[in-house]
């Protein structure tokens, strides 16, 4: 039996079958997508059911390779790097490889690096490079095993290449043929413990050029199945009237004219707000438009954010205020005897995540007992628990099917589950009588809140004779992402939340003497995790402040940061290979600057060089960005090439001109025309280098996103003369210098 | 019964005529590769074409469009379509453009209906031609590599 490539193209008629759904097509053209087991599809679509040779590899009778991906791909490639390692170690052909999204089972697909099943901290690659291989190479070996029985010859006389196995004495076939009896095989003889790795100069996936995502097809002919996209049989779509201000609670509601609208049939208060269900999308936004709603704001929080930026900033303003994250040396001490001593504020504001799929989730509460959410699923382990209760049924009752997510940037990752428990509440509140969507609209998303934290940032610097840094103390005030939540305990200690600081605790840069201190405030507006977390503003802080110095010093950017990352060498090469291609150094002429920022993040270091214009108006022109990367092993160059493409473009959008503003206690910004993402028309030329290494592989989805800010600041210094310490930086306008 | 033609085929829908076409193309016909970004025409997600010309679905009321034919994503390659809208799936494929994807839809059909009416966008051309269409992930230097890559791949 030879393998046939099945995968999709356009031509073909809409086959959904091998992403775990089953589209079928009416008659007349109704669209009518019903959701099956990934197994019942598979099988439906081959013919037979693939054979599992672990949690992870699952090969069909027709060579179809499936890869169970146990994380959330939201565009970060996630299924393409788990579906490299694994043809690799199996030795598959590119082309057989499909992948789906594993269950939520904490017990097979945990995060390795949280204990449990989450995706997050970009760690996908870092906690699956083992465990994925290793499965790989097992399966391999347990293919291998039964083609040597079925032709009765020895294991170590097959060799394995492209999806086929073959002998010296001419017998061949593919990876189809044997799947069934090599997965049935009793272990150990099956599957081998420790069946050896490739050797890494044997590669021919890994590291190499030429290899495209797997999502590329469907995600270019309109067939990728979203959580927006999914529609079951009688199906109600829910839309939200939340609260305007964080905390407040649902008073009353009239619901007359809502009722009015053709295809609404339910009106529901849920603890979230009032739900209004409809038989289409339209109906149930045109429902939630027509309906009065009277808040209660007793429990509501009602400050403004220039109120809790004042809070912030008057914090960081006492020295000794907060708690001490990291103390070394006597930094005191070290300022009195300082050659010149430079001190700087920070502020940076609430961001949104603003992913292109406003948030949503489908929940089909069965009357068997049962109930499966479907929707791109972030955490299971806090997702799972949390609908089970809800919806008052054991955690077995409960399956959550993952489906592509349109963007999350860690929204979808949250410890109160929000919006997921909202779909469950509204699923719940209709007592099952429909299976419901819960669709944000972009207006929902952006006032939602789970914002990455407003803070304030005190640093005072000193440098010495040399020049070289004496003293650094820095004091960080704003909300711990982690406080409040149940993961507090786990993740806060001794009053430090370490996202809160992490970047400036962890300093890279050799400074004898330091003082970082924590002021954590506590409002009514919910925060979280954004697009590399703390280092969203440490960085900033740092990367320009270590700019101020080198400037103080007289001293080139590039060499005073060198000269400081002695006994940092992943730091120095990223550093280096980025100045060296950027061709640092040159002489830019009037009007235009290059910065420079180099940082670490999830074990991954970046850096980037800017290049600006002024433009005659004033503005900034963002022209080019050379980044360098070291994330050890390169598992797929050009994934790695376009995270850091997108890190450079997410941060860049808001270190332009993103932020999230509250008045009286009610969110400013709405939709893209006053939280506007940024656009083509804003996209430098950027240039991606990888270092080469060969250490274990670490994430890459959000340690492009550190740098961007402070390189930008620190080009715009050195065209203009003028720092940038607070962000966004707005309608500023420059001058040249 | 309002009377729609869709990628070539001729559809009834029972919906208001001020209802937006990218809810009858989404939750009437099935047709979900059109995507809800915004519903102000703010990002360019819903993006089709209305007679070969690049039209926000979501603040197009399905009493505009009248005889005009519709175009989605499901329609930009294949029978009965312009040869832009391969060129463009090709291109996308070929630099790996998309990321989370949701966009691409959008994106590919404003990409497609400049090259109908420009077979040679420069940079400048990209960037005002696609400025509306918003892409989270950011792959703008893709999209403008892709377009070029097209525009060569329609030449040949």
């Amino acid at each position: 039996m030879t393998f046939q490539p099945k995968t999709p193209r356009a031509a073909e008629p809409l086959d959904l079958s091998r992403r775990g759904f089953l589209a079928v097509v009416g008659g007349a053209g109704l669209g009518l997508a019903v959701g099956l087991k990934p197994f019942d599809a598979v099988a439906a679509a081959n013919g037979a059911a693939p054979a599992a040779f672990n949690p992870f590899v699952k090969i069909a009778p027709d060579g179809v390779v499936t890869v169970v991906v146990k994380h959330l791909d939201k565009g970060q490639g996630v299924a393409t790097g788990l579906a490299t390692l694994v043809a690799e170690e199996l030795d598959a052909d590119w082309a057989q490889m499909r992948t789906e999204f594993a269950p939520a089972d904490n017990a097979r697909y945990a995060n390795l690096m949280f204990k449990a099943q989450g995706t997050g901290g970009s760690t996908s690659i870092a906690n699956s490079w083992e465990q994925y291989r290793t499965a790989a190479a097992t399966a391999r070996a347990m293919l291998v095993n039964a083609a040597a029985q079925a032709w009765s010859v020895a294991p170590g006389e097959i060799v394995v290449e492209k999806g086929r196995l073959s002998h010296p004495s001419g017998k061949s076939d593919g990876f189809g043929a044997f799947a069934e009896k090599a997965a049935a095989a009793p272990e150990p003889v099956a599957a081998p413990q420790n069946a050896p790795f490739k050797d890494p100069s044997k590669y021919v996936y890994i590291g190499k050029e030429g290899l495209h995502r797997i999502d590329n097809d469907p995600k270019t002919d309109g067939t990728a199945i979203y959580t927006q996209d999914v529609k079951l049989p009688n199906m109600l779509v829910a839309v939200v009237a939340h609260p305007p201000r964080f905390g407040a609670t649902v008073k009353g509601f009239d619901d007359a004219e809502t009722r009015k609208i053709k295809g609404v049939k339910e009106v529901v208060a849920v603890p979230q707000g009032v739900a209004v269900l409809a038989t289409n999308t339209w109906a149930a936004i045109s429902g939630r438009n027509a309906l009065k709603v009277e808040w209660d704001d007793a429990k509501a929080e009602t400050r403004g954010s220039d109120a809790l930026l004042a809070e912030a900033k008057a914090a960081v303003a006492k020295a000794d205020g907060g708690v001490a994250a990291v103390t070394e040396g006597d930094a005191e001490a070290a300022f009195k005897t300082a050659s010149k001593v430079i001190e700087a504020d920070y502020a940076f504001p609430y961001l949104a995540h603003a992913a292109m799929e406003p948030l949503n989730c489908v929940v089909d509460v069965r009357k068997d007992g049962t109930a499966e959410l479907i929707y791109g699923c972030q955490f299971p382990a806090i997702d799972h628990p949390t609908a089970a209760q809800i919806l008052g049924l054991p955690l077995d009752k409960v399956t959550i099917t993952t489906v592509w997510a349109g963007g999350s940037f860690g929204r979808r990752a949250v410890p109160t589950a929000d919006y997921v428990a909202e779909a469950v509440a509204i699923a719940k509140a209709i007592e099952g009588r429909a299976p419901v969507k819960l669709v944000w609209t972009r207006e929902d998303d952006t006032k939602a809140g789970y914002y990455r934290p407003l803070y304030a940032h005190k640093v005072k610097a000193a440098i010495g004779p040399d020049g070289l840094p004496t003293a650094w103390s820095h004091h960080i005030a704003g909300q711990s992402i982690f406080g409040g939540t149940a993961l507090e305990a786990m993740t806060v200690k001794d009053g430090v939340d370490e996202t809160s600081v992490e970047g400036v605790s962890n300093l890279a840069y050799a400074v004898p003497n330091r003082s970082v201190r924590l002021t954590t405030l506590k409002t009514g507006v919910p925060v979280l995790w954004w697009r590399s977390v703390g280092h969203t503003h440490t960085a900033h802080a740092v990367e320009t402040m270590i700019d101020e110095l080198a400037h103080a010093a007289g001293q080139d950017a590039v060499a005073y940061r060198l000269a400081l990352l002695k006994d940092k060498p992943r730091h120095t090469a990223a550093l280096k290979l980025a100045a060296e291609k950027a061709g640092w150094g040159e002489k830019l002429p009037q009007g235009r600057g290059r910065g420079v920022a180099v940082h670490e993040s999830f074990n991954t270091m970046v850096a980037q060089v800017v290049d600006v214009t002024i433009r005659k108006d004033g503005s900034v022109k963002v022209d080019r960005v050379v980044a360098a990367v070291d994330c050890g092993v390169v598992v797929n160059p050009d994934v790695i090439r376009a995270q850091i493409e997108g890190g450079v473009g997410f941060g860049l959008g808001a270190a332009l001109r993103n932020a999230v503003t509250l008045k009286d206690g009610e969110v400013e910004q709405a939709n893209f025309d006053t939280y506007e993402p940024l656009r083509i028309t804003d996209m430098p030329h950027v240039e991606v280098h990888m270092v080469t290494s060969d250490a274990k592989p670490t994430g890459v989805g959000e340690p492009g996103v550190p740098p961007i800010a402070p390189a930008l600041a620190n080009a715009i210094f050195a065209a203009t003369g003028k720092r940038v310490r607070d962000l966004p930086i707005g309608d500023q306008k420059f001058s040249s210098v | 019964m309002i009377k729609l033609t869709i990628n070539g085929v001729e559809r009834s829908v029972d919906a208001d005529p001020d209802t937006p076409l990218l809810w009858v193309l989404r939750d009437e016909i099935g047709l979900t590769g059109t995507k809800f970004g915004c519903g102000v025409a703010l990002c360019g997600a819903c993006t089709v074409h209305m007679d070969g010309a690049a039209v926000r679905s979501c603040q197009t009321p399905i009493s505009a469009v009248g005889d005009s034919a519709i175009v989605t994503i499901e329609g930009l390659v294949g029978q009965g379509a312009g040869k832009e809208g391969l060129a463009v799936q090709a291109a996308w494929r070929a630099l790996d453009v998309v990321q989370c994807g949701y966009c691409q839809s959008g994106q590919m059909m404003s990409a497609a209906a400049l090259l109908t009416e420009n077979k040679t966008p420069t940079d400048e051309d990209i960037d005002a031609a696609m400025g509306g269409n918003v892409c989270r992930c950011a792959t703008y230097q893709r999209i403008r590599a892709a377009i070029h890559d097209a525009a060569r791949r329609l030449e040949a």
